[in-house]
């Protein structure tokens, strides 16, 4: 099959970006998207041009580092993948592919496809984890957890952390990616002592990296690759009223970590 | 060059116990005062790096990915070892320990493994503790599934994600650490060179990938956690950013590189479908618990699995290995698939593929069973290959996976380079010959949490508090300019050849000779063909763009650059070694019925390579294995 790209190419951050149009000929539907880029840019080189640059790593779907909005969609057109496991055989043969980077403004961009993800970093960060050093711990079953909720935390523990949520987001809203964290720890009886602590200082850190407010409209879990369920959003709101609600009294004084 | 494992003294069973008391501390005020560089935020770095936070040293992680949390430990799939005998099946520290020593062929340090075996069950404490999600039973307990090369149910398991939800777990300890101060975080960068003062490894340098700016980083001691160099190969179900630059560049600075041979094949991979291909994808080994791996008896069958009658199927692992089946170890069942295929019984339009088959499971367990235990490798199956795995056989074949060899270290996990310490997949010591599945995860977490918090301390000690020596000491400067040298030589080549034509053709050299089954024969023959593809490389490689930007093109030729010389060392160690063991199947060297065939008496050894430059032949020195505790045995599955 043959598609034409239009694809965002851009030196930095402080120079204007524009699309740019490239044929990739010759293409074998079972090529993932990624490999069909990789064509285009030996091809690219041959001619003695500057290749595309973009995110990618574990090519299976679990690291995250892929990223791009591919014809609107961040991660492409099928459901439940990441840009790594998108395959030319979703795309009509003669078809021209629009390919740009997630963009939001906690995103800066750093390259063509590539933008600077870290705020996620300082997101866990501010609270995501379970502040338990090594050697501490019990015997691994002293910590039942029942079965439902072991399960409903694998669920939100799924993710990524790869931002497609927020890409797809009008407000570029990171609720998905903070609920999914919190909800996961929160769930387990591990992550409860912190619980209160948790929730208020990942939004805080969340506010303060520039993401938008949330509207509920549920695009992050429609292009999540992990489907990862807007529910751990309402879940978090849950946990962050109650927080605000206990924070002052007693709760707050057995905070420990950081 | 004498080689001092620093192996205690004493019964096996006590050796860690004792050591850990006889080793040297640091006291709490002196730890904030030393630096300790790790390079790599794997299951082992990462692990590492928030250990040693916690204990109150200053740590510089060093990542090349945007963020800690996407290093390549995040794919295992299956799960991690451990000796809990949650199951009350018959497991002890003594059985993990023993079939590990025996996966690996009796080529692996008996003392490092039974530490392995020992620390196994405060991993996955710690993990429990941190939040990891593993799989459990409705009354709220752990469950465990089994895998390749025991007959014991020990491996633990988050869904088939089990490295994410580890690496997470410990990418969360890491972050607590960079918020608490204790620990400076540096993404996005590359480490070109080991920088050695007097002797003694004291920084590293390293390349911005954003801006391209070489710098010098100083520290007391420095920590390598690179994991392996399987994609030497090019197609492997590595990382595509997985690379051996680190661990190359200490062993051009004296790091000895211990059994380089030792390549791990692993059995359950998606075929190869085309040259544009990328990488390969692994299929859990916990796949084989339930799926029965066939081909059929006829050669050159071409219908389709359907319409093959039971009568004409060849379930030759169960055939050839009946008390270990389907779950015989990576390397014995990497190699009866080679053998079936070669013999023209292979499946897929290749020919190069086994079938992988469920259908029996299905009807005893029910497809929601299937469903619930691996439903995510089969959406991941069926995303790559657009077939159903619960209507037709998966097809699978044996690719690259994992690199048993690394750089050489002592019982304490460091170099024979004072104040190096390597751990994870970058070192050699545990897995002798062969890995066994959900080994790898346990032992990046065993170096990084429980071992090597302890061992670096006893080199610390020895290093008086504040005397590491300032970035900009004359062996810095002279790294940096050598680093400065070698980008702009790749730069000035301005050849005809991509850097990825060249990766390709040096895996196709590898892969056919010294893959699966080598020969002395096919040894010579890459020997031959490595050193002129490495020169053409410096003649007519062609890298695009300019060194102080974001260089993609750069960073992959700088690999290859250095890929291209550790074949060579690669095919010396396996053309050296002239028995077979382990994943090591040289085919003059085998048992009637086709096994590997060990020679203890004259390679019961660690081959420790010492660089004497490029193109030159390297130095063996031999570290003897002695086993004080195991009887060395031929290896049987039957």
């Amino acid at each position: 099959m043959n598609v034409k790209l239009r694809v965002w190419r851009q030196r930095d951050a402080g120079t204007p970006g524009r699309f740019e149009t490239y044929e990739a000929k010759d293409i074998n539907p079972n090529m993932s998207f990624l490999e069909m880029l990789d064509v285009v840019n030996e091809d690219l080189t041959r001619r003695g041009r500057e290749p595309i640059t973009f995110d990618h790593d574990c090519r299976e779907g679990i690291c995250g580092m892929c990223s791009c909005v591919i014809n609107g969609e961040p991660h492409g057109p099928e459901n439940k993948v990441a840009t790594c496991q998108t395959y030319m055989r979703s795309f009509r043969d003669g078809e021209t592919i629009t390919v740009e980077p997630f963009r939001a403004r906690a995103f800066p961009l750093i390259k063509d496809l590539i933008v600077n993800r870290s705020a996620f970093d300082r997101v866990i960060q501010a609270g995501g984890f379970v502040s338990v050093s090594t050697g501490s711990a019990p015997d691994g079953n002293a910590i039942l957890v029942p079965k439902q909720n072991a399960d409903l935390a694998m669920d939100a523990a799924a993710c990524i952390g790869c931002g497609a949520c927020v890409a797809a987001c009008k407000n570029a809203s990171a609720m998905l990616f903070v609920a999914a964290k919190v909800s996961h720890l929160n769930l387990l009886p591990q992550g409860r002592p912190e619980k209160e602590k948790r929730v208020l200082a990942m939004v805080q850190q969340m506010d303060e990296e520039g993401f938008g407010a949330c509207t509920v409209t549920g695009s992050c879990e429609a292009v999540c690759p992990k489907g990862i369920s807007l529910n751990f959003i309402a879940k978090m709101n849950r946990d962050y009223f109650g927080a605000l609600l206990g924070v002052g009294g007693k709760k707050a004084n057995t905070l420990t970590g950081a | 060059m004498k080689l001092d494992a620093k192996i205690p003294l004493g019964p096996l069973t006590s050796k860690w116990d004792k050591h850990k008391t006889a080793i040297r501390l640091v006291n709490p005020s002196n730890k904030r005062k030393y630096e300790i560089i790790v390079v790599g935020t794997g299951l082992a770095g990462a692990s590492a790096a928030a250990s040693l936070a916690e204990l109150g040293y200053n740590v510089k992680s060093f990542c090349i990915q945007d963020s800690p949390r996407r290093a390549h430990s995040v794919a295992a799939q299956g799960g991690i070892n451990a000796a809990k005998n949650y199951q009350n099946d018959g497991d002890s520290v003594y059985r993990l320990f023993y079939d590990t020593i025996k996966g690996g062929d009796f080529r692996s340090r008996e003392a490092n493994v039974h530490r392995l075996a020992e620390v196994s069950v405060n991993i996955i404490d710690q993990c429990v503790a941190q939040g990891v999600p593993f799989a459990r039973e409705y009354s709220g307990y752990l469950t465990n599934r089994s895998f390749g090369g025991a007959q014991v149910s020990r491996t633990f398991y988050a869904r088939g994600q089990t490295g994410q939800q580890l690496l997470l777990g410990a990418y969360q300890a890491l972050m607590r650490q960079v918020g608490l101060g204790q620990v400076t975080l540096f993404p996005r960068m590359e480490m070109l060179e080991l920088v050695v003062v007097n002797g003694h490894a004291k920084g590293i340098v390293v390349r911005d990938m954003v801006t391209g700016a070489i710098s010098s980083h100083s520290a007391d001691a420095v920590v390598l956690a690179t994991g392996g160099y399987g994609n030497t190969y090019y197609l492997s179900t590595y990382g595509r950013g997985s690379n051996a630059t680190a661990i190359w560049r200490a062993y051009k600075k004296g790091a000895l590189f211990a059994n380089p041979c030792f390549t791990q094949i692993h059995p359950t991979c998606i075929p190869v479908s085309g040259d544009y291909q990328s990488k390969l994808t692994l299929m859990s080994e916990s796949l084989r618990n339930d799926g029965r791996v066939w081909v059929p008896k006829k050669k050159g069958d071409k219908r389709s699995p359907a319409e093959i009658p039971e009568d004409d199927r060849d379930y030759y692992l169960e055939r050839k290995y009946p008390s270990y089946g389907n779950l015989a170890p990576r390397d014995i069942s990497s190699r009866a698939a080679k053998q079936v295929c070669d013999e023209g019984r292979g499946v897929g339009e290749t020919g190069l593929g086994v079938y992988l088959d469920f259908s029996d499971a299905i009807k005893r367990l029910g497809r929601s069973n299937i469903e619930e235990r691996y439903g995510n490798l089969f959406d991941m199956y069926h995303e790559i290959t657009h077939e159903d795995a619960y209507q037709t056989p998966m097809r699978i074949f044996p690719a690259i996976h994992y690199m048993m060899g690394g750089l050489w270290v002592d019982y304490n996990l460091m170099s024979n380079l004072p104040g190096l310490y390597v751990i994870g997949e970058a070192n050699f010591s545990d897995h002798g010959a062969n890995r066994l599945g959900a080994s790898a995860l346990m032992q990046g977490l065993a170096d990084g949490y429980f071992v090597l918090p302890y061992t670096i301390g006893d080199y610390l000690a020895t290093q008086k508090p504040g005397s590491r020596p300032k970035p900009d000491a004359g062996e810095f400067k002279q790294a940096e300019q050598e680093t400065n040298d070698r980008v702009e030589k790749l730069l000035a080549v301005h050849g005809k050849k991509t850097v990825t034509e060249f990766h390709k053709q040096l895996g196709r050299i590898l892969w056919e000779h010294c893959g699966m089954a080598r020969t002395e024969k096919s040894l010579k023959e890459a020997l031959a063909l490595i050193p002129p593809l490495r020169e053409e490389f410096w003649k007519n490689v062609n890298v695009p763009g300019e060194g102080e930007e974001l260089n993609q093109s750069l960073e992959r030729a700088g690999r290859v650059a250095d890929y291209l010389e550790l074949a060579e060392l690669i095919v010396y160690d396996a053309l050296m070694r002239d028995e077979s063991c382990g994943c090591h199947f040289r085919e003059e060297h085998q048992t009637p019925d086709g096994e590997c065939q060990r020679n203890d008496e004259q390679y019961a050894y660690v081959a420790a390579w010492e660089f004497t430059g490029v193109g030159k032949t390297p130095i063996l020195n031999k570290e003897p294995l002695v086993y004080e505790e195991v009887h060395l045995a031929q290896r049987s599955y039957k």
